[in-house]
């Protein structure tokens, strides 16, 4: 394998240290330099944000980006997927952005299966608003919006994104980024909708760590092609409960994208003026 | 005979629109021009529903309050309009079940029994419509032969039983006015919302994004019916905070995009624009107004959606904004607008409203100006790239993915040329400072269009002050009192210039608006010009003719 490539910008990278972000950037960092090394090339690559901690990461890649606004990474990702199929759209996403203001765009993306990828920095905290309650946190989560606790129960994604038509879903952590790169390369190369649910843990303010470390495993004699089996693995832990927590590849289905069936009957070629001429003519 | 105008009316349901649309191609056919005004409520069956279709030698783009010809398809329609008849209007209508009583002595009456004949023919309900337009077409001179035409045309399913249905009508007629063909030649119809679609077709839309809602919906299904035709992509996603975060990806990747919706949609769409403003991608939107606050009169229309295109989004930005006041200004204008964000990377607005957009006119290419075509600003290649390079216009050059000589980062948050974020004092003025010049460069482009019209009697002392769907009212009105009329078409950057030239020998001027506070008053006063009185109107409905006439 040639050495990864250096994607990094001369942005000041501001994350804490220790933050699970790091693992997602060197992750991505990775799997995009594997990429361009068996034949993508990177100008081919567009990533998206939204806003937050996790969104500073198109800053430190030097790759195509828009870093977008809060909750709106999914619609401009499928604007540009639509305009130029050829391109690889990759959007990151806080678990505020994904699953709290812009969840109406995550549920559309999957129920379109539009060929995007999303990458879910899930740290189950709002980190630079300074400590809030997420859509993931547990119930009675301490909060700077919730001091006695929240009185709402989480809500658990992956089983969102399954019966929304997600075509690809999978979870890691920012504690395996062996793990990591190797999702994330499924992912961006999976055709259709996909989803990696990353627990990228916030030191700062809500350090999961050990709870995590206690808790995972990786997904043995799982059939992700099997719709069922994937439900009762994502319902073994709900982002409540203290049940076990599996990483990997839940489901995994080829099915049609919005692309293949809306982009079929564009014809570039045709004579736009001559047409006009005629519908005003009539 | 200056106009003439006929009303049809009914239910919800019925077919009433369809039969406009019907109506107006037989006048078409004759060499007249049309204006067809539409007024119906927000259900899908039931209610009241109806259509003025007005006829006239010269152009017009107004309705009167008076009618020569009612017909009525069911009793709503005479007991609600009764009052626009005038001393010798025909009403022709269904003896079916509708009595004709309590007109004026005057008034003759056409009485065709719609159920019988439905009955007769076996035909299905809707077409009552094609039978009552048949002993229109009768009533008022039009041969068998121009009809069968024209239906033929419209019609597209089972147009045997339609013709015989239609033939029935026509003989239970008589002719009683006589509707002379003219020699002149014959005009297309369009819609205002057709008009803009064109429009943004010929400068180049490849793309087209919207959330239906009232009154812009019918540019949303004119544009994705002509999809295949122009290879459009036509999209409707989740909602209007989708649209406009699409239509931004599109501009990311370079296609030209355009959004519509009306104001509570716009209210979705806000932090889009100030996104699309800071990241300079283009994008142009169309807003047709209806009345607020909130769902207001979901099908009705007004002009209160000004200040709040003027101010919407957070932060400090330039924005372009025309208010076409008919379909071939619809057309032209929309063209521009399309361009001018794609030229200096800002957002544009299209200010339409439920009149312009819903209303038919005949429609005249030859009013309509030859533009040039003109291309974005390109990355010449020659400096590494960078997305937003501080110019002197404030324009930087554009390029797309995936360009392999260049790495194309676009930013909300306020950023460096590269695109990179920043907080840096220095780099946020003069990133301030790039974006705004550019609208000095948009006013002095803007001074090479007509952005200020004046029509009637150039020299009258007296001039009606209108923008939008108002300039046809206001120009025929003016032309019958010998006023001056006013009417600024690009509203942001203001044409304060061509505006202050307008006002030249103007002593009193008369704001015509729908709206109920004066919105274009309130602009030009910002710019310490005085307005001297204002005529509003705010029920939703255009102005008439003659109510104009008479309040003036």
């Amino acid at each position: 394998m040639s050495p990864v490539r250096n994607l990094g910008t001369y942005a000041q990278n501001t994350w804490c240290p220790g933050c699970g972000n790091f693992a997602i950037l060197n992750a991505i960092k990775s799997v995009l330099s594997t990429l361009a090394d068996e034949g993508l090339p990177l100008e081919n690559c567009v990533l998206v944000s939204g806003i937050g901690c996790h969104a500073k990461i198109v800053d430190y890649i030097n790759v195509n980006s828009l870093y977008s606004i809060h909750g709106r990474v999914f619609p401009p990702a499928a604007g540009i997927k639509l305009a130029r199929p050829e391109l690889k759209v990759i959007g990151f996403a806080g678990d505020g952005d994904a699953y709290g203001e812009g969840l109406e765009h995550l549920i559309f993306s999957a129920k379109r299966n539009i060929d995007i990828t999303a990458i879910i920095h899930n740290n189950r905290v709002y980190g630079l608003t300074t400590g809030q309650y997420t859509p993931t946190s547990p119930l009675g989560f301490k909060g700077r919006s919730t001091p006695l606790g929240t009185a709402e129960l989480p809500i658990n994604p992956l089983e969102l994104m399954l019966a929304s038509g997600a075509t690809y879903i999978a979870r890691g952590t920012s504690h395996g980024l062996e793990l990591l790169k190797k999702i994330f390369k499924e992912a961006i190369l999976h055709k259709g909708f996909s989803l990696v649910d990353v627990l990228q843990v916030c030191v700062t303010y809500y350090d999961m760590y050990e709870y995590y470390d206690k808790r995972i495993y990786e997904l043995k004699d799982h059939n992700p092609n099997d719709y069922d089996q994937a439900l009762n693995k994502i319902r073994e832990w709900d982002y409540n409960n203290d049940a076990p927590i599996a990483l990997g590849v839940f489901y995994k289905k080829e099915a049609p994208t919005f692309g293949d069936r809306f982009l079929r009957s564009k014809d570039e070629t045709i004579d736009r003026e001559s047409k006009l001429r005629e519908i005003i003519k009539a | 005979m200056n106009s003439f105008s006929i009303l049809i009316g009914g239910k919800a349901g019925f077919g009433i629109d369809k039969s406009g649309s019907i109506i107006a191609s037989l006048a078409t056919q004759l060499g007249y021009r049309l204006y067809v005004y539409r007024d119906y409520p927000s259900l899908i069956r039931g209610g009241h529903t109806f259509s003025i279709i007005r006829l006239s030698r010269k152009r017009i783009a107004a309705h009167e309050k008076k009618v020569d010809i009612i017909l009525a398809l069911n009793q709503d329609t005479i007991n609600l309009h009764k009052e626009k008849l005038k001393e010798n209007s025909i009403i022709i209508y269904d003896s079916d079940t509708v009595k004709a009583e309590g007109l004026k002595a005057g008034n003759q009456l056409v009485a065709v029994p719609l159920g019988k004949i439905m009955k007769d023919e076996n035909a299905p309900e809707i077409m009552r419509n094609t039978c009552i337009i048949g002993a229109l077409a009768k009533t008022i001179g039009i041969g068998w032969d121009v009809l069968d035409s024209v239906l033929r045309k419209e019609i597209t399913k089972e147009i045997d039983l339609n013709l015989k249905v239609a033939r029935r009508g026509y003989d239970e007629s008589k002719e009683l006015v006589k509707i002379e063909p003219l020699n002149q030649n014959r005009l297309p119809l369009f819609t205002g919302n057709e008009a803009i679609g064109l429009g943004l077709i010929k400068g180049g839309l490849k793309t087209y994004i919207a959330y239906p809602m009232t009154p812009s919906s019918p540019l949303l299904h004119f544009l994705a019916n002509l999809a295949d035709t122009f290879s459009l992509k036509v999209i409707h996603p989740e909602n209007e905070i989708a649209v406009i975060l699409m239509a931004l990806g599109f501009a990311y990747a370079g296609e030209k995009t355009a959004i519509g919706t009306s104001g509570g949609g716009f209210c979705l769409m806000t932090e889009g624009l100030s996104f699309s403003a800071m990241a300079e991608l283009p994008i142009t939107i169309m807003v047709s107004q209806r009345p607020g606050p909130s769902t207001g009169l979901p099908t009705y229309s007004s002009q209160t959606e000004l200040h709040f295109v003027l101010n919407a989004g957070q932060g400090e930005f330039p924005r372009f904004i025309v208010a076409p006041g008919d379909p071939e200004e619809a057309y032209f204008w929309s063209r521009v607008a399309l361009n001018i964000s794609w030229k200096y990377q800002i957002p544009s607005f299209i200010l339409s409203d439920k009149n312009l957009g819903e209303g038919t006119y005949s429609f005249d290419m030859s009013l309509v100006k030859e533009l040039k075509e003109e291309a974005p600003l390109l990355w010449d290649r020659k400096a590494p790239y960078k997305r937003y390079l501080r110019t002197e216009t404030g324009v930087s050059p554009l390029t797309f993915p995936s360009d392999k000589d260049a790495i194309i980062k676009a930013n909300s948050y306020e950023h460096d040329e590269y695109g990179i974020t920043t907080e840096d004092p220095i780099e946020t003025t003069k990133m301030h400072d790039k974006r705004l010049r550019k609208e000095i460069y948009v006013s002095e482009e803007l001074e090479h269009y007509e952005t200020v019209k004046v029509h009637g009697k150039r020299d009258a002392a007296t001039a009606l002050l209108c923008w939008g769907s108002n300039k046809g009212v206001s120009v025929e009105v003016a032309e019958i009192l010998g006023l001056k009329v006013i009417q600024p078409i690009a509203l942001s950057p203001f044409p304060i210039k061509q505006f202050k030239d307008a006002l030249r020998g103007v002593k009193k001027l008369i704001a015509v608006e729908n709206n109920a506070t004066g919105q274009l008053v309130r602009l030009v006063s910002s710019f310490g010009l005085k307005v001297d009185k204002k005529i509003l109107k705010y029920d939703g409905r255009p102005f008439t003719l003659d109510e104009l006439q008479e309040v003036l």
